[in-house]
């Protein structure tokens, strides 16, 4: 019995190891459909609409990579992955993307075998409370009780956050953030942290928005972005170089709307490079050289994506801040397509 | 007499190995142990060449790093910077906490129950099937949240029970009140009961403890005492001489009066000022939830052991108990259970187990296990899944297999005595 138990568990590992071997764009165009871990449900980001469809900020990444990769922005399966199980479901093979507000730190890409291949969103960890608390500073949290989704950075930074304030915390350790949020609304922890921007998604979605805050302090760094395999490059460089194909189409303003119009009429050289007028980019890397200007039709560049998510205007009404484009003072910036 | 010795005697050939069913048996369960060795030795190789494949060779050195997360319940003392091996102990201690309150109360409602549903009262036998096949039947995760969910949804935050100045002075009272005389308080994030506090207690906290229980210890043997001898008096006399004022005087006093000179009172929890309550003892939500669920599914299936243990004693035993002059519940205590135990105990082992297999749900409502600890953060922090899983699974099987080997010794003592 004791024996049959531990090495019918070993088989099992050594199966899922054996697993993550072959090359993803490969797998990804043979399947014709993009395996794409995303959230459990975070409006703005990534989460089912009233009819089933996928939409958000992360959503449109995996929209935008199946595009290039497929040339179809639908043929994508989002995985809805929670905060401890995403990492083990890319690395056994299970997805093939991973776009689900994850924070890029040292060890996730060297102990757990990841790359992050960009950052699509500058985010810091906040909190929440209820504005009858009467809270106006995270400092003010002495002794409160605090609701935080397990598995995640916001783990370590809210136990570092109290201890070096000298101040002391109940952590409720929650599954996922819909977990969370109800536990936080029925009032069972006084404040709920997490990424700012998830904060502002929650808070969008209670019906007494305006009863909450979000706290002042941003206590952490969080570069948000996309995951893949550690190993596979090249398909490391394909979502990469789709992810800044976007950035470029809005310092470039090209949209959605008006892409055949500036294939057409363009003289920059990038411009068509990133197009496929002219060189061939898309092919170097294994794909069309009509790829990036597809991921740009489905998706609309970065800026669209983020306004028609997460910007001002919509429930999440998050200002661009960071994540503007370098020339407009934030941290968005492609390296040159060439 | 010689010569009808059918065995020849020319020696051992290596086709007998096959052929001699001496020998037969033997060579087939050494031929099935190498293959079996060697499946394992080739699934481990396997595991460690994959592992190194991906420069993560099996290490469990992750151990002995700060975990640097907090937990919510701790039986002993931690910190983010205690080890990942701390954190470990911490979920391990809540794991066995919750499993052995889970086994008593289970215990309990299984028996109770497994007697009730055998009730000849058409209602009660009623009841307690449709308590039996409703749990048994819907799974135990979605009881968890069953209970849990409505245990933070309807109960009143800490902050209904704050009276703020502006309160006194309108005369309005809080939107909740504590029970039990205002030392209970139950809220939608744990019951906080009454704590002890000693004021001139000893130094250290396990001294006084040790106190207190010689004390009860030596009340009791007293008692005892008391008790042997008055039984002794009636043996001899007919008469049994009265003792209940000294037992409770020897029960009691000694207690009492140790208690006062360490300063015993009790630390009622007060309203929060700021957050949550401030002293007093909280039994957090999780907590009862997870043993709730526990108990009551895992109380279904031991009323239906109990249940076919009572059926299996004949019916005549009964009859006899009856003959003699036993009220039914004296025959069902005395004479009934006694026999049934022996039906009961083995099913009995396998549903301890279960209970403390299932705590690993404790996450479904926010638990921290070991699951939640060693098989939640730290491996999600440090990605070692092999590992953490291996050691995961190690201890929960030297869990059930002590709680196995334990039930079984207390199962060879209620078994029936040949002799």
């Amino acid at each position: 019995m004791k024996k049959s138990v531990f090495f019918g568990a070993l088989a099992a590992t050594t199966l899922v190891a054996g697993m993550a071997a072959a090359a993803t764009i490969d797998d990804v165009k043979a399947r014709g459909e993009l395996l794409c871990g995303s959230s459990t449900g975070l409006t703005g980001f990534g989460a089912p609409d009233a009819s089933g469809n996928w939409t958000g900020f992360d959503v449109d990444l995996c929209r935008a990579v199946a595009a290039a990769v497929l040339g179809d922005a639908t043929k994508v399966k989002f995985v809805p992955l929670t905060g401890e199980t995403r990492f083990t479901a890319l690395q056994s093979g299970e997805v093939d993307l991973l776009s689900r507000n994850s924070t890029w730190t040292m060890s996730r890409d060297s102990e757990l075998a990841l790359d992050f291949v960009a950052v699509n969103y500058y985010d810091g960890q906040g909190f929440m409370v209820k504005k009858e608390l009467g809270v106006s500073s995270a400092k003010e949290l002495d002794g409160a009780t605090v609701c935080i989704q397990t598995g995640t950075t916001t783990e370590l930074n809210l136990a570092d956050f109290f201890k070096q304030n000298n101040i002391t915390y109940q952590p409720v350790n929650v599954a996922d953030d819909n977990e969370a949020q109800s536990q936080y609304v029925a009032g069972a922890c006084d404040a709920y942290t997490t990424d700012a921007s998830g904060l502002a998604a929650s808070r969008a979605t209670l019906p007494d928005a305006e009863n909450h805050i979000i706290l002042p302090e941003i206590i952490s760094k969080e570069p948000l972005g996309p995951v893949v395999r550690h190993g596979d490059n090249n398909w490391g460089d394909i979502v990469r170089w789709t992810y800044y194909a976007l950035l470029i189409a809005e310092e470039k303003g090209i949209t959605q709307a008006n892409v055949e119009e500036v294939l057409a009429s363009t003289t920059d050289e990038e411009v068509k490079r990133l197009l496929g007028a002219s060189g061939d980019m898309g092919v170097k890397i294994g794909l069309d050289n009509a790829a990036f200007k597809n991921a740009i039709s489905a998706v609309g560049n970065y800026g669209e994506i983020f306004a028609r998510n997460i910007g001002e205007g919509t429930s999440i009404n998050l200002a661009r801040g960071l994540n503007a484009l370098w020339t407009q003072g934030g941290l968005q910036y492609a390296p040159p397509f060439r | 007499m010689t010569t009808i010795n059918a065995v020849p005697r020319d020696g051992f050939r290596l086709s007998m190995l096959i052929y001699d069913t001496r020998y037969r048996a033997i060579t087939i369960q050494l031929f099935v142990l190498a293959m079996v060795i060697a499946a394992i030795w080739w699934l481990g190789s396997n595991l460690q060449a994959n592992l190194e494949a991906k420069g993560r060779p099996l290490s469990f050195d992750f151990l002995w790093s700060r975990a640097g997360y907090d937990i919510g319940q701790t039986f002993i003392p931690y910190t983010s910077d205690s080890t990942h091996f701390r954190a470990l102990l911490v979920g391990l201690l809540n794991t066995l906490v919750l499993a052995f309150f889970g086994c008593i109360f289970a215990t309990i409602i299984g028996v109770v129950v497994g007697v009730l549903r055998l009730s000849k009262n058409w209602l009660v036998a009623l009841l307690t099937s449709v308590y039996v096949e409703i749990f048994r039947n819907i799974p135990l995760l979605l009881w968890i949240l069953v209970i849990f969910v409505p245990l933070y949804e309807m109960t009143p935050a800490p902050n209904a029970f704050k009276l703020t100045d502006a309160m006194i002075a309108s005369g309005t009272e809080p939107a909740a009140s504590m029970i039990l005389g205002g030392t209970v308080a139950i809220t939608n994030r744990g019951t906080y009961i009454p704590g002890f506090l000693f004021d001139r207690g000893f130094e250290a906290g396990w001294m006084t403890a040790l106190a207190i229980l010689l004390v009860i210890a030596g009340s009791l043997a007293v008692h005892l005492t008391l008790n042997a001898r008055a039984r002794r008096v009636q043996e001899a006399t007919g008469v049994r001489p009265v003792t209940w004022w000294q037992s409770l005087i020897v029960l009691f006093v000694p207690l009492a009066v140790l208690l006062w000179a360490l300063g015993f009172h009790l630390d009622i929890p007060q309203p929060p000022t700021r957050f949550n309550f401030e002293g007093g003892v909280v039994v957090p939500n999780p907590f009862i939830a997870m043993l709730v669920a526990l108990s009551l599914y895992t109380g279904a299936f031991i009323a239906e052991i109990v249940r076919a243990g009572i059926i299996s004693v004949s019916r005549g035993q009964t009859e006899a108990a009856y003959a003699l002059g036993l009220r039914p519940n004296r025959t069902m205590n005395l004479v009934i259970l006694p026999q049934a135990l022996r039906v009961i105990i083995p099913p009995l082992i396998s549903q301890f187990l279960n209970l403390t297999k299932n705590t690993s749900l404790g996450i479904a409502a926010s638990y921290a296990d070991l699951r939640g600890t060693l098989g939640g953060v730290t491996l999600n922090q440090t990605g070692r899944e092999v590992e953490a899983m291996l050691l995961m699974m190690l201890i929960y099987l030297s869990i059930s297999l002590t709680i196995s080997s334990l039930m079984n010794i207390y199962n060879r003592s209620v078994q029936l005595k040949e002799r």
